[in-house]
């Protein structure tokens, strides 16, 4: 499951009034969009739009009382084989995250669309804080709209948008998200112990709107699942997949059973890397700098504590998958 | 899944079901528990609440128990009210040559979770049962201390119940 990261912007739970793509466009991130170009509006931008809208129109609207406790509970089981035996997970620090309250969990992300680190981390929160404890993840709206998928909105993954965590925090939830999204879970496998937000501070700005302590969890070994070539960032803008579905990357890889993977739309095999993950001491922002924090020192901040803590979890591994 | 161990401890059950009630004293001596919490106003007895956590895997599972059977010094119980689903219980017995046995049992599972919840059963049985094990050694290493600690202590003519 790739996820992606609050940016500040319109609604994009598919409850709004405009038509699927305004809001798509309205919420293609923090970075500078390019205005349109003539190429934009070309044969070949209609067709992707076309391509895209029987997507985007599947993207459901956030309603956070489609998670349920007791599927959750009854999936940990197989989450539990799948992260014990397959990823030989390491949950580190949940003793960190505050007992109660709303809370915004900012993790780094790895593995393609295929992401072990959540299903390790979202085994392991389940587990030591109960199913009874609302917890939701943000996920890019493609996740949400892929046939298949939709099993995950009953885990809590609703579709990345300020509005749906802002709905969350205020009714008390933990929330995770990814501020890096597509552009960190697809980096190259040489890559694999680097933070890369790409610059994504909206995660500061919403705790800090509803005054919510930020926890850091920082995961390795994602990045091992497959053998991660390249972002493919300017293939995706080449072919216009940015604008039209919100896709900054058409991702190559070598994975199981693809041998070539392009894109990774169809997910791979992850190989059975092994997964440690870290959640870090509560950062509560006006306690620790001051009654207006800047935000661009808060995102360093905390970028900072990651990559530290990511470099520590990194040294500890002594061969790629085994650990 | 059920898994059980068992154990002979030189000292009285009196002085074992000491130990197993004291709810401070199980991250001392439970292997693999990484929680075991008072949760409300009783600290022991029968309707106390624990919240606990195992480390199983790659998870630390448990949730909140409460005491559903509380007989000294013979039989402690607790059934899982959040959480996994799980029944545990002390069951000591006197023997004729003065020791006691000890067994801790432990039931567990997820209701619904089908074959997958089967088969995780399956895997986890080992390493519950291998905590099981240590924590009676443990448990056993620490009464029999005690024992002798208070039995060093009589002998001196001290007052036992002040140290």
């Amino acid at each position: 499951m790739s996820a992606a990261g609050t940016r500040a912007g319109p609604s994009r739970n598919g409850q709004g009034a405009e038509p699927p793509l305004a809001r798509d466009a309205a919420v293609a991130g923090e970075t500078a969009e390019q205005p349109p170009s003539a190429g934009a509006s070309s044969l070949r931008g209609r067709a992707l739009r076309a391509l895209a809208s029987p997507l985007t129109s599947r993207i459901p609207p956030a309603d956070l009382d489609e998670r349920d406790p007791d599927y959750i509970r009854e999936r940990l089981p197989g989450l539990w084989l799948l992260a014990s035996l397959w990823f030989r997970g390491e949950v580190r620090g949940l003793g960190n995250i505050p007992e109660e309250g709303g809370v915004l969990l900012v993790g780094n992300h790895s593995g393609g669309n295929v992401t072990p680190d959540t299903t390790v981390f979202t085994l392991a929160f389940s587990a030591y804080f109960g199913v009874e404890r609302a917890f939701y993840q943000l996920a890019h709206n493609l996740v949400l709209s892929l046939p298949g998928l939709g099993f995950l909105r009953r885990f809590g993954t609703v579709a990345a948008s300020p509005e749906n965590a802002a709905r969350a925090l205020r009714h008390g939830a933990a929330v995770l998200v990814y501020p890096g999204g597509d552009h960190e879970v697809h980096r190259p496998s040489w890559e694999g112990a680097k933070v890369d937000f790409a610059g994504r501070r909206g995660f500061v700005r919403l705790a800090l709107a509803h005054d919510v302590p930020i926890v850091p969890v920082v995961a390795v070994g994602g990045q091992e699942t497959a053998l991660f070539l390249s972002r493919g960032g300017g293939l995706a803008r080449a072919l216009g997949l940015d604008r039209a579905l919100r896709l900054k990357v058409l991702p190559i890889s070598l994975a199981v059973p693809w041998g070539l993977n392009v894109g990774d739309f169809l997910g791979h095999v992850p190989l059975p890397a092994k997964i440690t993950v870290e959640a870090l001491p509560p950062i509560r922002l006006r306690e620790q700098f001051g009654p207006e924090p800047d935000v661009d020192e808060v995102y360093e901040h905390v970028v900072g504590l990651m990559q530290e803590t990511l470099d520590a979890l990194a040294a500890e591994r002594r061969l790629p998958i085994v650990g | 899944m059920r898994v059980g161990a068992r154990i002979a401890v030189s000292a009285p059950p009196e002085l074992v079901w000491e130990a197993v009630t004291d709810p401070d004293r199980y991250l001392h001596f439970m292997a693999g528990v990484t929680r075991w919490e008072v949760a409300g106003e009783r600290r022991r007895g029968l309707g106390a609440r624990y919240r606990m956590l195992m480390r199983v895997g790659s998870a630390e599972v448990g949730g909140l128990v409460e005491v559903v059977e509380f007989a000294a010094p013979g039989d402690l119980a607790w059934a899982s009210v959040t959480g996994i689903d799980q029944r545990g219980r002390w069951r000591l017995r006197a023997r004729p040559d003065g020791r006691t046995t000890v067994e801790l049992r432990l039931s567990y599972g997820v209701a619904g979770a089908g074959i997958l919840g089967w088969l995780s059963e399956q895997v986890a049985a080992p390493t519950v049962r291998g905590h099981l094990s240590r924590s009676l050694a443990q448990l056993k290493r620490q009464v029999e201390h005690e024992q002798g600690r208070r039995a060093a202590a009589r002998r001196r003519g001290a007052d036992v119940s002040a140290t």
